[in-house]
């Protein structure tokens, strides 16, 4: 018998080894039901899990607890009144919510803010990331048992929320942008303030490094899991540092045309090539110290000049479509504004990131045991606010 | 900044780039496509109900691997109270000057007027439209960098439409989502439930004749509290006074 037949035949007698191990165990499919209040959900969402042992076969999300109509309020509003609304869809990063339906109706109404305007603008929509994703970032941590993260990110978030109330008057819902420009500028004092809590979230971000990259727990609980293929995701609508953790270097900041001063930075583009739950994190991480580095070039790069272009009291945007999207702190958000000339919006498409980087959970999920579940619906980091709408 | 930086360079720039775009799915697509749009940088497409899943199809394989969105929309006029502000003195349309006071009651009137479709009447945007609805989502490259927004008519009376799951998978919550609040369906979609509203649901909210409770019971805050001109805001004072 040639070495090869009896490699194949050794083969199969393992595989039919397997089977038998497999008929032996032929256990009961059991329905655990995930919430809709549960720890690792960040609000209300549902998960119904069709488990075989510690297996997931089949997993549903039932979302909506939390659904508003954003869509349809937003038909009875006029276009100032509607930042308000939409602060609330990601409250995490409020201001990152304004940006691109600002920007949607400025391209109808053929206006553009002053090159001040458009640096704050890009200040407070990177602070917003930075409040938003330190949290993520202790919260993960706490997902896996470890307590400490959490604390850190609560103390070190409170800086950025600090900043974002000083200048704007509001510690979540800044509702700061406005059609044209913003609504004030900076105040005294607050650039120096504003280096200082970078360079403390920089340590922050090199503290959580030490706690949790090098943790022997953390990596075994997170890499190899929940590993999302770049055309996978891509198809199922994924973005932001989800997509980029699977080695896409996608980044609409840098990607599209946008008025916003990006372009005028120097900074970098994290991607991770693993597409697993460690990777998401990894990325977010690097993101986060990318951030403060970018506000503190806005901050030494501020041009001087007014913050606010000429607009007429009662803004009434003419006729026509208009998409606006950005790179938000959980992937791509946009509005897709249909105006029909009137003082409020005709039809307004919320294109929020979460819903579409949650729904490839019931392809994620399969397979995957039960522990699993938390870390991989953490590593995607969603906000229910930003599912539901 | 990396050195990938595709999109770079003036918004004219990117004009061409989607009339090229534009020829390129005319020229795969045949007569599917019937109606387009290009403004300021973005694509609009309208192509043919029956040749939805195709059009899907086609840009798959011209590299539109990032699914967007999908969803819908109800061309009919709103038909809840939409009062205006037009007693209001000082409303200048945006091309004006915000110094209000210039205006007549009869020119801000006029302002208000212009543009808004009369009532009853169905104006679509852009590509164009022959029905009340029509489905519409978007796709990107992230190799190319270019975005383009398709539309497609539906029959007002039976709104459905081929799915576009098997394509694009991301299209299966965004069908639900566009089913429960539009009413319509999606051929061959695997699960065609509701996803965010509750299963004994009647209605679908989103069209424009599903009245909105809310704004029925109390109409704010909303359209009817566009702030007064401070000019305007004296006088209604000063009126207010006199009454009392």
């Amino acid at each position: 018998m040639a070495v090869a037949d009896q490699q194949r035949i050794s083969y199969i007698a393992s595989q039919a080894a397997d089977i038998r191990l497999n008929v032996e165990l032929q256990t009961e499919e059991m329905t655990l039901n995930l919430g809709p209040q549960h720890p690792a959900t960040h609000g209300t969402l549902r998960i119904i899990a069709r488990l075989d042992g510690e297996q997931v076969v089949k997993a549903d999300v039932v979302c909506g607890y939390m659904h508003r109509g954003y869509e349809k309020l937003t038909e009875v509003r006029t276009y100032p009144q509607i930042t308000t609304l939409i602060n609330r869809i990601d409250w995490l990063s409020s201001f990152a919510n304004e940006v691109p339906f600002i920007l949607a109706a400025e391209d109808l109404m053929e206006v553009e803010a002053p090159p001040r305007a458009q640096w704050i603008r890009t200040l407070f929509f990177e602070l917003s990331r930075i409040a938003n994703i330190t949290l993520f970032i202790g919260e993960m941590g706490v997902q896996l048992g470890a307590i400490t993260p959490v604390f850190f990110a609560f103390r070190d978030r409170e800086y950025v929320l600090n900043l974002i109330e000083s200048a704007t008057g509001g510690r979540f819902h800044p509702n700061f942008d406005r059609i044209g420009g913003i609504k004030d500028d900076l105040p005294k004092g607050w650039i120096a303030e504003t280096k200082d809590a970078m360079r403390r979230i920089r340590g922050y971000c090199d503290e959580l490094e030490d706690l949790l990259m090098g943790n022997e727990i953390f990596e075994a609980r997170t890499r190899g899991v929940g590993v999302i293929p770049a055309d996978v995701g891509l198809s199922y609508g994924l973005s932001g540092a989800n997509i980029r953790a699977s080695g896409v270097d996608w980044d609409l900041r840098r990607d599209a045309p946008s008025p916003l001063a990006w372009k005028e930075l120097d900074w970098k583009v994290w991607t991770h090539p693993d597409g697993d739950s460690f990777a998401r994190y990894w990325v977010r991480l690097q993101e986060t110290r990318e951030a403060t580095h970018m506000v503190d070039q806005i901050l030494d790069g501020l041009p001087s000049g007014p913050i606010q272009a000429k607009v007429p009291r009662i803004i009434k945007v003419p006729a026509g479509e208009a998409w606006a999207h950005t790179e938000n702190p959980l992937g791509e958000m946009g509005y897709y504004i249909v105006s029909q000339g009137g003082l409020g919006p005709f039809r307004v498409k919320i294109r929020s990131a979460s819903f579409h980087n949650v729904s490839i959970t019931p392809w994620l999920l399969k397979g995957v045991y039960v522990p699993d579940i938390i870390t991989i619906l953490s590593s995607l980091y969603f906000i229910l606010g930003d599912i539901d709408r | 900044m990396s050195s990938a930086d595709p999109a770079a360079g003036a918004t004219r720039a990117t004009d061409d780039r989607h009339q090229a775009l534009l020829e390129d799915l005319t020229t795969r697509l045949g007569d599917a496509v019937i109606g387009s749009h290009i403004r300021n940088g973005d694509l609009w497409v309208r192509v043919r109900r029956a040749d939805w899943l195709r059009t899907a199809q086609e840009c798959r394989a011209m590299s539109f691997d990032y699914f967007c969105y999908l969803s819908g929309i109800d061309w009919l006029p709103h038909t809840w109270p939409n009062p205006k502000v037009i007693e209001a003195p000082g409303v200048v349309d945006s091309e004006g000057t915000d110094d209000g006071a210039d205006a007549s009651p009869q020119e801000a009137e006029a302002a208000f007027e212009t543009d808004e479709p009369a009532s009853g009447e169905i104006v679509t945007g852009y590509g164009g439209g022959d029905t009340r609805f029509q489905v519409l989502a978007r796709l990107y490259s992230t190799i190319r960098h270019i975005g383009v927004t398709l539309k497609a008519d539906l029959d007002d009376s039976a709104p459905t439409i081929q799915t576009w799951t098997g394509e694009y998978p991301g299209a299966d919550w965004c069908e639900r989502e566009t089913y429960e609040m539009y009413g319509f369906h999606f051929e061959g979609h695997p699960n065609l439930i509701k996803l965010y509203l509750p299963g004994e649901f009647e209605g679908f909210p989103l069209r424009k004749d599903f009245p909105l409770l809310a704004r029925e019971v109390k109409p704010w805050p909303g359209l009817v509290d566009v702030e007064l001109f401070p000019a305007a805001y004296e006088e209604a004072q000063a009126a207010a006074e006199e009454g009392a």
